[in-house]
């Protein structure tokens, strides 16, 4: 595993500080967030990566430990079958490097529910891990990556140095595997998020861009880019601090809300879970340890949809991470630019 | 203190406290040049940074510098934008001389 890159020590206990409660900006827009059903089951295996990138808002390195057991995939995978969830959405840290991993992609697809990985690209080349292309596409997993921008200065300030170089050949591996290419039923879509304290641009602005450079500088095909804005939570807090940056980013936020996003945002259809089984609104609230409302189930081993499916969302300052502009979710932009 | 205050930029709406009709006209103005049109986002923030550039505004650099990173251009794209506006500030200057040796000619046996 890489240690050349650093770890950052610095942690972000204190949530991010608004000047205006979440919650009572929704009430003045007349909304209440609710949840609209449960869809996806997003699991987080763990924290431990291969990165160790600056805006991580699971705080995830080499050095982390904390990773999900056989126990507790076991617990996963029963209320896959149970309850007939459709998307099993697997994030981390590096998902990969759970022991637990490929077992738990196998009996998601063998129960019928469409697999995706948030999947980080230069993992491909830890021990181990280089059939990872084949093992994807033996499993149709929609493979979900990040890659901050098309250039090496840009993705390399953000996720380490070398970082850019090695994606690049790892998309080239995914492209080998049938992954992006026209024809293909093997999604492979990518993640941008912006390098500092800035809002990300117009979905399919940026995605052209994407597409153009990628394809005319590495020959690298795809089929989606996804915007996410960099939540004000753990690595990206810290540099937000350090940088002085804090009151005009969260301002900024604030300012952009936009209440057509509300309806599209990713906890009102998924139930995040952590690595110890634990349940969560989404994989923010879920690395704040802020838990699901009190009076539902907290565990996956508990976990009942019908209890979740209209229940009420835990927030804070940081959702308004979400709402700004076109807002922001797993899977990308909700709604228009406003 | 410095003559420009960083902070500033987040209370421009104070220059329209005596005439606020006059600002809030600005203001819808302002607003409707930034929208998509024939020109993209993008494409105006650009603009907007060599203006800014030409103009040596230190509030609007900030501004659309922001803009421009939010409008998905990268710092070549705005260094080139930079450059154009500072060629034709460069040019502008330089055709006057053009306007000196007219002078001097004028005079001149």
């Amino acid at each position: 595993m890489s240690k050349a890159l650093p770890v950052v020590q610095e942690k972000s206990n204190e949530p991010v500080r608004a000047v205006i409660d979440f919650d009572e900006k929704l009430a003045a827009h007349g909304l209440e967030l609710r949840a609209a059903g449960v869809e996806t089951l997003q699991v987080n295996t763990g924290k431990l990566c291969n990165q160790a990138c600056k805006h991580c808002h699971v705080d995830a390195s080499p050095a982390r430990t904390e990773i999900m057991t056989r126990e507790t995939v076991e617990q996963v995978i029963v209320a896959l079958r149970r309850f007939r969830i459709s998307t099993l959405d697997i994030t981390g840290g590096a998902p990969e490097l759970n022991p637990s991993f490929r077992y738990l992609v196998r009996e998601a697809r063998a129960l019928g529910a469409h697999v995706q990985v948030r999947h980080n690209l230069t993992v491909m080349f830890e021990p181990g891990q280089d059939d990872l292309p084949e093992f994807f596409r033996a499993h149709e997993v929609e493979v979900i990556s990040s890659l901050p921008y098309f250039l090496a200065e840009q993705t390399d300030a953000q996720r380490g140095r070398g970082v850019f170089e090695k994606s690049i050949e790892a998309l080239r591996r995914l492209n080998g595997a049938g992954y992006g290419t026209e024809g293909s039923n093997l999604t492979l879509n990518l993640v941008y998020n912006p390098v500092g304290a800035f809002l990300p641009p117009p979905q399919s602005s940026i995605e052209q861009d994407f597409r153009r450079e990628l394809r005319k500088r590495h020959g690298i095909v795809f089929n989606h880019l996804y915007t996410i804005t960099n939540m004000p939570i753990k690595r990206f807090l810290d540099y937000l601090r350090r940088s002085g940056n804090e009151e005009r980013y969260m301002s900024r936020l604030i300012a952009a809300f936009n209440p057509a996003t509300v309806e599209g945002l990713m906890c009102r259809s998924l139930v995040s879970v952590d690595w110890t089984g634990r349940l969560y609104d989404c994989d923010f609230n879920q690395m704040l340890e802020l838990a699901v409302a009190p009076e539902l189930p907290q565990t996956i081993a508990e976990f009942d949809p019908a209890k979740f499916a209209a229940r009420r969302i835990m927030t804070g300052s940081h959702c308004f991470g979400c709402t700004a502009g076109a807002g922001s979710s797993c899977g990308g932009a909700v709604a228009a630019n406003s | 203190m410095a003559y420009y205050e960083e902070d500033d930029l987040a209370r421009f709406s104070e220059v329209g406290k005596h005439r606020p009709d006059l600002f809030e006209k600005f203001m819808a103005w302002y607003q409707a040049c930034q929208e998509d049109g024939a020109l993209s986002r993008r494409e105006k923030a650009l603009i907007g940074l060599a203006v800014a550039h030409a103009l040596q505004c230190p509030y609007c650099i900030d501004a659309y510098s922001q803009s421009c990173l939010e409008a998905g251009s990268n710092m070549e794209q705005m260094t080139e934008a930079i450059h154009m506006a500072s060629a034709i500030r460069g040019g502008a200057a330089l055709i006057h001389g053009l306007q000196s040796h007219n002078s001097v000619n004028k005079v001149s046996m």
